[in-house]
């Protein structure tokens, strides 16, 4: 894909949490413009027209189906007085990753770009708001948050996500193949480019999205991320642990209404890897009955989970359950933690030690759960299909792109006309995978037809 | 003996398609020129297929004409066929192609060049390069005549160490019979130049008398033609026929029974060759669920019999090719006039290219054509002029001209070869233009006649018609979106008749327009004070409205990718100092030193992030207190 400057870009810029406010921020020149699109403030006043720096309550319409999706405060700062030098727009909205991720879906569809990694602070760098000192520790988070990103989409994208991408990303080449092949060899002997192709191979395409995006819909959004079920008998402090993980990180609760009980997910990033906390409630709610843990019920989470974080008591003997448990976990993709009471100091091998009560060890096991995921040793399952935000956002523009693709091949549009928008729906496509778009719509023209003299 | 022969302001070595386009660019801009060929017989000489244009190739030969270049005049003078392909299509994909009258070609572009003041044509083979200091100073031919000079052009095409392959005769040889250059090849790389070895080839021609045309199908050109150069009015020519047949099983049989006595196949040949040109001996090979491929016939002029063979080029031996051909329907009994082969010849690798086209090792050295990786007269053409062009930029120390992806083909082709390299001979298409709408072959002139008056290779008068037909354009667009089409059952009645929805608000012409089923013709009914205005006007007033919105599109598009372009990267930029870059961007980077961020983004393994990181890099770099 290609990125410019004069983009105006967006992006969620804080908050993940249900609890928390959610703000998505524009920068760039169209920033009022776009947001003026979905915002309609109580006031009446178009945030073109608004006030430097003041805050407007109102309401984001989603302009296709007239809807609220949310009612937020938003700021307009011109540039040069923003963070990023620029035309900014900050919508502050209640939160949760549905209404922040719609909004931003929303501001994208209304002409905004996705940020890159690092983008809202190298604008503020290149239009002079950060000194010289700063820009080189910018460059490394840049440069540390791209490398990641990349190991990450190779660890995510190893099982169907990627297989599912691929069949998408193949037919639309097919289809390009076709199209590009007759453009260029007008005369020769070459699978003939008809209307009824071109349909079905969007529509085919069309189909593969809308699937992918109904998955992700059901499962993925709220699942994206490395499954890490806490384990241990009752007051062994997994409670505590987890919210020690979750402090200071993002976090995003989601309640799964379950058949018999609540199960608590908590998604964390950690070091950009997005790692998914179940809270063993049902565990919780059977804690009168003295020493039961549930020798059963743990294996079974544990057998649904991508890491296990098996906690137990230090200074204390394994109980014969804790012993049926280890045996049942697969050591490769288990962390054992020992939790430090402040009354024992004894020590055990192979065990990470933490203190939930001084709060200490935890960076450290932070750490190692990162480092699992990017060793490759743990990796997200690969039933679930895993899509964050910003990668549901380019399949539905991808979808979007080429619905109006569509529209042009029915109204007989020329080819090289059409061609440019399923083009850009490829290019949006390889933007989840973050693979740039090559020559293979040539190099597969040479592949597949005999053609030249 | 070497002696001090002459002295002048720009050598191009080489009189081929891209030599006589920039000899002329440049004796044309007042630079006295001396034109070096290794043969005056072989001067813009066609050694493969008669014909220029066609699609991609046909925009190139367009922009060469807008620029002030000869390509597209020569052919309109001496052309026997023409046709616009693509015409079911939309209009940025229509091309161009005609076929030539190859000797009529040749011999006009030399008498062109024999009058053309500044310019003095030699035969003389250029053996090696002076350079000094990183500067080229002159050229010394096999002869001993030292020509001193401020800029050089080397458009060598494929005489560099040329070699000729028909089955096991192997030797070394130019195209077309002529000898090859051997010596020059060695100069190159004692300068420091590293080369490639590439591959091509041609296919037989025969004899007009031996063949029953009966038998093939009839492949007539257009009326009207429509011309190449903008300069051209009309062409009245009785156009002669092409001809289309097809391969059979038994052909295919004989390839496959002989494929060990090809030298493609034996490994003689390391060259590497076009995929969009391969031999039929690759053709069968690696398509050998086909049981046909198509053969053009072509003739190769008017006062000649020989008729080229488009579709079996080849590099079996002489017995094998003869065999095979005569399977072919139409040519039982045909008789070989020259035989087919492949010529193999070293090329430069053109990353060791600026975007002028100059050495970015040797200053006042420029490359062009085909020893730049590129295939085909009109690449090689396009490149020839730019070449021309920037050579006189150099020797007056003004800044090169350069055209962008969004201008020009020609950007793109000189864009392509210079960030990615060549990995087979670089051939146009359509499909490498990403912004393809705006690239248009009947727009060519608006977007480069400009360019051509500012380097004054665009006469003043000619300036000033192109001025006007462009005032023309503009009146008539703004004309129709004044004419408004009232929602009455008379002109509902005439939509209706045009199989167009009935409209109940009055609307513009102009948006009228957008209908598909709607044109620019079909439309005269609602316009009663319709002006008389030429062909190529109303055909792109008609493209202009049609897709007004999706020509915007492109135009916001091209806005954003400008602003990349427009930064440029300092020669001695040393990557590894920069901190965040990944290893294989430095690399790269360090490879093909990009003059400008938008190439560096371009170039194969450099991430966004990166492009991010080297922006910010040099961007601190300015704002360092000297």
């Amino acid at each position: 894909m290609k990125y410019s400057d004069v983009d105006t870009i967006a992006a969620i810029s804080t908050g993940m949490g249900s609890a928390g406010i959610g703000i998505v921020r524009l920068s760039g020149e169209r920033s009022a413009q776009i947001a003026d699109k979905i915002f309609k403030g109580v006031s009446g006043v178009p945030l073109t027209r608004a006030q430097n720096q003041k805050l407007y309550y109102g309401h984001i319409i989603d302009p296709q189906t007239g809807q609220t999706v949310d009612e937020v405060l938003v700021a307009y700062m011109r540039g040069p007085n923003s963070y990023t030098a620029e035309d900014v727009v900050e919508i502050n909205c209640h939160g949760g990753i549905v209404p922040t991720g719609k909004i931003l879906d929303l501001v994208i569809n209304g002409g905004a770009r996705h940020a890159q990694p690092g983008e809202f602070t190298k604008r503020a760098f290149l239009n002079g708001r950060i000194d010289l000192t700063q820009a080189e520790s910018v460059m490394d988070v840049i440069g540390a948050k791209s490398e990641k990103a990349l190991q990450l989409s190779v660890e995510q994208l190893n099982g169907s996500l990627k297989k599912r991408l691929k069949k998408i990303d193949d037919v639309l080449i097919d289809v390009l193949v076709l199209i590009e092949s007759n453009l260029d060899y007008p005369e020769y002997d070459i699978e003939e480019l008809t209307k009824e192709k071109v349909l079905a191979h969007i529509d085919e395409a069309l189909e593969l999205i809308e699937n992918l995006i109904e998955n992700g819909k059901n499962s993925a959004v709220f699942r994206n991320g490395i499954k890490t079920v806490i384990l241990g008998k009752p007051n062994v402090g997994k409670s505590s642990l987890l919210n020690l993980l979750t402090d200071n990180e993002r976090a995003i609760v989601t309640e799964i209404p379950g058949t018999t009980r609540d199960i608590i997910e908590e998604s964390i990033i950690i070091d950009s890897v997005p790692f998914i906390l179940t809270d063993t409630a049902g565990i919780r709610q059977t804690e009168n009955v003295v020493e039961q843990i549930g020798v059963e019920r743990s294996l079974e989470y544990a057998s649904h989970a991508d890491l296990i974080l098996f906690l137990k008591e230090s200074g204390q003997k394994l109980s014969e359950d804790e012993r049926q448990i280890i045996d049942g976990l697969d050591p490769d993709k288990t962390i054992f933690v020992s939790n430090k009471s402040d009354l024992s100091l004894e020590e055990l091998e192979n065990w990470h030690k933490i203190s939930v009560k001084n709060e200490s060890g935890i960076k450290e096991l932070k750490k190692q759960m990162v480092d699992l995921v990017m060793q490759g040793q743990v990796e997200a399952s690969q039933s679930s299909v895993l899509l964050n935000e910003r990668q549901m956002s380019l399949l539905r523009q991808t979808r979007d792109i080429l619905k109006h693709a569509r529209e042009g091949v029915l109204i007989d549009l020329p080819e090289e006309i059409y061609s440019i928008e399923i083009n850009e729906a490829l290019e949006n496509l390889r933007a989840i995978t973050g693979e740039s778009i090559g020559t293979d719509v040539i190099d597969t023209i040479f592949e597949r037809f005999c053609i030249g003299k | 003996m070497a002696y001090q022969a002459g002295d002048y302001d720009v050598i191009v070595i080489g009189a081929g398609h891209a030599g006589v386009e920039a000899a002329l660019a440049s004796a044309r801009r007042g630079f006295s020129t001396l034109l070096l060929t290794i043969n005056l017989d072989s001067v813009a000489m066609m050694p493969c297929n008669p014909s220029i244009g066609g699609t991609g190739k046909g925009h190139l030969v367009r922009e060469i004409d807008a620029l002030g270049g000869e390509m597209g005049k020569n052919i309109d003078a001496t052309m026997i066929q023409a046709r616009m392909l693509n015409t079911a299509k939309g209009p940025a994909v229509h091309s161009l192609r005609a076929q030539a009258d190859k000797k009529a070609y040749q011999q006009r572009m030399k008498k062109i060049i024999e009058d053309q003041p500044n310019l003095t044509l030699k035969q003389q083979e250029a053996v090696e390069l002076i350079i000094e200091d990183d500067k080229i100073k002159g050229v010394v031919t096999k002869t001993g005549a030292t020509y001193s000079c401020k800029a050089c052009v080397i458009a060598t095409g494929t005489y560099l160490k040329g070699r000729i392959f028909i089955g096991d005769v192997q030797y070394d040889g130019g195209p077309n019979g002529l000898f090859p250059a051997t010596e020059l090849s060695n100069s190159l790389i004692e300068s420091g130049f590293e080369l490639q070895r590439f591959k091509t080839g041609t296919p037989a021609r025969v004899d007009k008398n031996s063949i029953d045309f009966s038998k093939m199908i009839i492949q007539e050109g257009d009326d009207p033609i429509v011309p190449f150069s903008f300069e051209t009015e009309e062409i009245n020519i009785d156009q002669e026929p092409c001809y289309l047949t097809y391969t059979t099983p038994k052909a295919h049989e004989i390839i496959m029974e002989n494929i060990d006595r090809s030298p493609l196949y034996t490994g003689d040949v390391v060259g590497i060759g076009p995929r969009y040109c391969p031999s039929i001996e690759t053709k069968v090979m690696r398509f050998s669920d086909k049981d046909r491929h198509q053969i053009f016939m072509e003739p190769e002029g008017l006062n000649t019999n020989e008729i080229y063979v488009q579709g079996m080029s080849s590099c079996l031996p002489e017995d094998v090719q003869i065999a095979v051909y005569r399977e072919v329907p139409g040519m039982e009994n045909v008789e070989f006039m020259r035989s087919a082969y492949a010529i193999e010849y070293d090329c430069i690798y053109p990353t060791d290219l600026k975007a002028s086209l100059e050495s970015k090792q040797v200053k006042g050295l420029f490359f062009a054509g085909q020893i730049n990786g590129t295939s085909g007269y009109e690449e090689a053409a396009a490149q020839g002029i730019i070449a021309g062009i920037n050579a006189c930029q150099y020797i007056l120390h003004e800044k090169p001209l350069i055209l962008d992806r969004s201008q020009a083909y020609i950007g793109v082709l000189i864009d392509d070869i210079i960030t990615k390299g060549t990995e087979e001979p670089y051939r146009m298409m359509t499909s490498r233009a990403e912004y393809r709408l705006l690239l248009r072959q009947d727009n060519a002139d608006k977007r480069l006649t400009p360019i051509g008056h500012e380097y004054g290779l665009i006469s003043d008068e000619r300036y000033e018609r192109f001025l006007k037909k462009q005032r023309a354009i503009e009146d008539e667009v703004e004309r129709l979106k004044k004419v408004k089409v009232k929602p009455t059952e008379e002109e509902n009645e005439k939509l209706k008749e045009l199989g167009s929805a009935a409209i109940k608000n009055g609307i513009s012409l102009a948006e009228l327009l957008r209908r598909p089923e709607l044109t620019y013709e079909n439309t005269a009914v609602f316009d009663e004070e319709r002006p008389e205005l030429s062909a190529d006007i109303v055909s792109e007033v008609g493209v202009i409205l049609k897709y007004e919105g999706y020509i915007k599109k492109q135009m916001e598009q091209v806005k954003k990718f400008r602003k990349l372009e427009k930064k440029r990267i300092p020669e001695d930029l040393n990557y590894g100092d920069i901190k965040g870059l990944r290893l294989e961007a430095v690399e790269k980077l360090g490879r093909f030193r990009p003059e400008t961020i938008g190439q560096a983004s371009r170039i194969s393994g450099v991430s966004p992030a990166d492009i991010s990181v080297l922006q910010i890099y040099l961007e601190s770099k300015k704002h360092v207190p000297r």
